[in-house]
């Protein structure tokens, strides 16, 4: 079932389906899966056109740098919105390892982390429990930051 | 000091806005409790045993009295007309209004001031030596690197949700002022062969639950690294720092579980991304970083004539004489010294004072120390910069606002924390066991012939009162709904720093004054000439105190 979601900036209408942790197997269509089924199926998705990965919090982007080139989503779950760790696999996947494709926040962030997370490299958000149209104002939290980042390289400092 | 421009006050104006309407959604219930608690803490809002309390950030302890005189009128407008100086050398209000908090946070970004992550998980204020830019024994003034830490740290979108809290300190001098050694992060400024400055970085020093002495990363770090180095460190803290216990969550956890060795290659690693990217720091930056903290215009002094001077109206006067050996400290200019405005009268609670008492520093700073105030981890004011020829008058002055105690770092100069009087985590209280001990102790002949102690209390294991690293620590604990309080011995926050061992059984609460008498009997009897509390102890260990003191 198709869900809006906000990505670069706007609600959108997604047809990507979040494949369970505990799935044995893989739907047809558009299927974003969980690290363990990916590796004991790495064939058969490289037949297909568009797929992606989750990865929990506890599954650093490390095991899945070399096979980047196949995603064409990798979700990152927040189990809470106070486990941060997905913050820094943004980062890892956009500045150690280049990927260039959708990084999409799922599970239990909110609404306030949104900029924080679009810094750090995520482009696309399923938000829930949350207005998505109210959200987007918190895109727009800050005017500027202290910070280099993925969304701004250089550190103000370089450029006040 | 520091000042904003248009980029700081837009930033901290934006998080006013950002935290009203946080606040405005939570009263409308359209966030729960459990998702306004980090937003709230993030800014400095706990929830408290009787109240809301809001701590205010004060960037490595420095502010000018223009700024004082803002936490004056906020705590007689929202609070109840006193404040209280954190050993994290912040400033907390104990009565705020939940609903008056976007006002108030609003009232400081007028004075550049702000309650960013005073709490929560993330990075929290860096600290330094409260007489920084001032002390003798300075190698370099710790200002404006913390300042570069500050504004690298502040919203980090990658290290705000971090396993649990993180602290960094600042040393920069020959005597640790800044207990770099019991910081998850403790940064010593060093020069090296060349004469270039660098950072000896240590990791993984903290109090707590599980108190531990930070232990060495790197010897020399190149000073342009010093951000993208930072950053490694919490890059590999965030991602494998625990958060199944809170209780293990701290980098100390991680770095002794690790090994040093293997916690070292993994931040290299993480650096080797990171090293000569955009965020090395630029010479531009550092100069910028300096403009603000310039020596003051300090007057030529003739400094033999002053300090004759100044002898001459010590001899005529104890108790001036008193406060001038205890209360100010050596000053880089010649005629100067830095003068530390006691918060430890007997009877008041340790770091507490009054909006009198804040406006009334804020004149003082002034007329005396160029506009500007220090706050201490030990919970003192300072006053940089002083003349020696206005010393007598400035001590008048003081002993009639009670801020003139002479104690400074003396048996009554006590670190406690505001413990079960407000804290909602404290096992016990604190306020008043320091207090009993004051009175206890109030000949001011005995409390200088024992030398320098660092008595300091903590009503709960968080340690807020820093008692592992007190010569002498009191610690509050529950026994069975009772509150009781275990005294530890021999901890040290200098550069030889160590752990406190704790003596044995708990103590009630009416007992502790005289258990102290008794390790200070032991001290007595058993110092050589020379030797402080702490080289006796040292020297004769745990045993004779703990024979002196459980003896039937």
């Amino acid at each position: 079932m198709p869900n809006n979601i906000i990505k670069d900036g706007a609600v959108v209408v997604d047809n990507w389906q979040l494949v369970s942790a505990d799935a044995t197997d893989i739907p047809e269509g558009k299927v974003i899966v969980p690290v363990a089924l990916w590796s004991e199926n790495k064939d058969s998705l490289s037949n297909r056109e568009d797929f992606g990965i989750w990865l929990n919090s506890d599954e650093s982007p490390e095991l899945i740098k070399d096979e980047l080139d196949q995603f064409k989503v990798i979700a990152i779950n927040f189990p809470a919105f106070a486990d941060g760790r997905g913050f820094s696999y943004g980062r890892s996947l956009r500045d150690v390892y280049r990927y260039h494709g959708e990084i999409r926040a799922i599970g239990g962030f909110m609404r306030d982390q949104l900029f924080f997370l679009k810094r750090c490299g995520f482009n696309a958000f399923a938000l829930e429990n949350s207005d998505l149209e109210n959200a987007l104002d918190s895109f727009k939290d800050f005017t500027d930051s202290y910070q280099a980042s993925i969304d701004q390289p250089e550190p103000l400092f370089k450029r006040r | 000091m520091y000042i904003y421009d248009e980029y700081d006050q837009r930033l901290i104006d934006e998080r006013v806005a950002q935290y009203r309407g946080q606040t405005e959604r939570y009263l409308a219930g359209q966030i729960t409790d459990e998702q306004f608690l980090p937003l709230r803490l993030q800014n400095g809002l706990y929830i408290q045993r009787l109240a809301p309390m809001l701590r205010i950030a004060i960037p490595y302890g420095t502010l000018n009295s223009t700024q004082m005189r803002k936490l004056a009128d906020i705590s007689r407008n929202y609070d109840k007309g006193y404040a209280h100086f954190s050993t994290r050398q912040n400033v907390q209000l104990n009565w705020p209004q939940l609903e008056e908090v976007p006002d108030i946070l609003e009232e400081l970004a007028s004075v550049q001031m702000h309650a960013i992550q005073t709490s929560g998980n993330c990075i929290r204020n860096t600290t330094t030596d409260q007489y920084a830019g001032a002390a003798a024994d300075e190698l370099e003034d710790p200002r404006p690197y913390c300042e570069i830490i500050r504004q690298w740290s502040t919203f980090h979108p990658e290290f705000a949700f971090l396993p649990r809290k993180f602290k960094i300190a600042v040393c920069a001098s020959a005597s640790d002022r800044a207990a770099i050694h019991v910081h998850d992060i403790g940064v010593e400024i060093v020069h090296n062969d060349q004469g270039e400055t660098g950072f000896r970085v240590l990791v993984g020093g903290g109090l707590g639950r599980t108190p531990v002495i930070g232990v060495e990363i790197i010897d020399f770090l190149p000073k342009q690294h010093l951000i993208t180095y930072l950053e490694a460190i919490l890059r590999v803290y965030n991602q494998l720092g625990r958060r199944d216990n809170k209780y293990k969550a701290r980098i100390k956890i991680l770095v002794k579980a690790l090994g040093i060795d293997a916690f070292r290659e993994k931040v290299e690693l993480e650096w080797q991304a990171l090293k000569d990217g955009p965020s090395t720091l630029t010479d531009a930056e550092f100069e910028r970083a300096k403009s603000f903290f310039r020596s003051p215009e300090y007057l030529v002094i003739d400094d033999t004539e002053a300090e004759t001077r100044l002898q001459a109206q010590a001899a005529d006067n104890a108790a001036f004489a008193n406060w001038l050996t205890r209360n100010t400290s050596t000053h880089q200019a010649p005629g100067y010294v830095s003068v530390t405005l006691s918060l430890k009268a007997t009877g008041y609670a340790p770091g507490d004072v009054t909006d009198v008492q804040m406006a009334a520093v804020a004149d003082l700073a002034d007329e005396f120390s160029f506009g500007e105030i220090r706050v201490s981890h030990q919970q003192n004011l300072i006053l940089a910069h002083v003349r020696k020829d206005q010393l007598f008058e400035l001590w008048q002055r003081a002993t009639a606002l009670n801020l003139a105690t002479a104690n400074i770092n003396y048996l009554t100069d006590i670190i406690c924390c505001p413990g079960g009087d407000y804290c909602a985590l404290a096992n016990a209280k604190s306020i008043p066991i320091a207090e009993a001990i004051q009175r206890k102790f109030d000949d001011l002949d005995y409390i200088y012939d024992l030398g320098e102690i660092d008595l300091n209390i903590s009503g709960c294991m968080n340690a807020c009162g820093h008692h592992h690293v007190g010569h002498i620590g009191i610690l509050g604990v529950d026994k069975k709904g009772q509150e009781f309080y275990q005294i530890c011995l021999g901890g040290s926050q200098d550069k030889d720093a160590s752990i406190a061992k704790i003596l044995g059984p708990s103590f009630s609460q009416e007992d502790v004054p005289d258990v102290i008498g008794k390790i200070l009997d032991t001290y007595v009897d058993n110092r050589t000439e020379e030797e402080s509390f702490l080289d006796t102890y040292r020297r004769i260990g745990l045993d004779p105190f703990k024979e002196k003191v459980y003896a039937k």
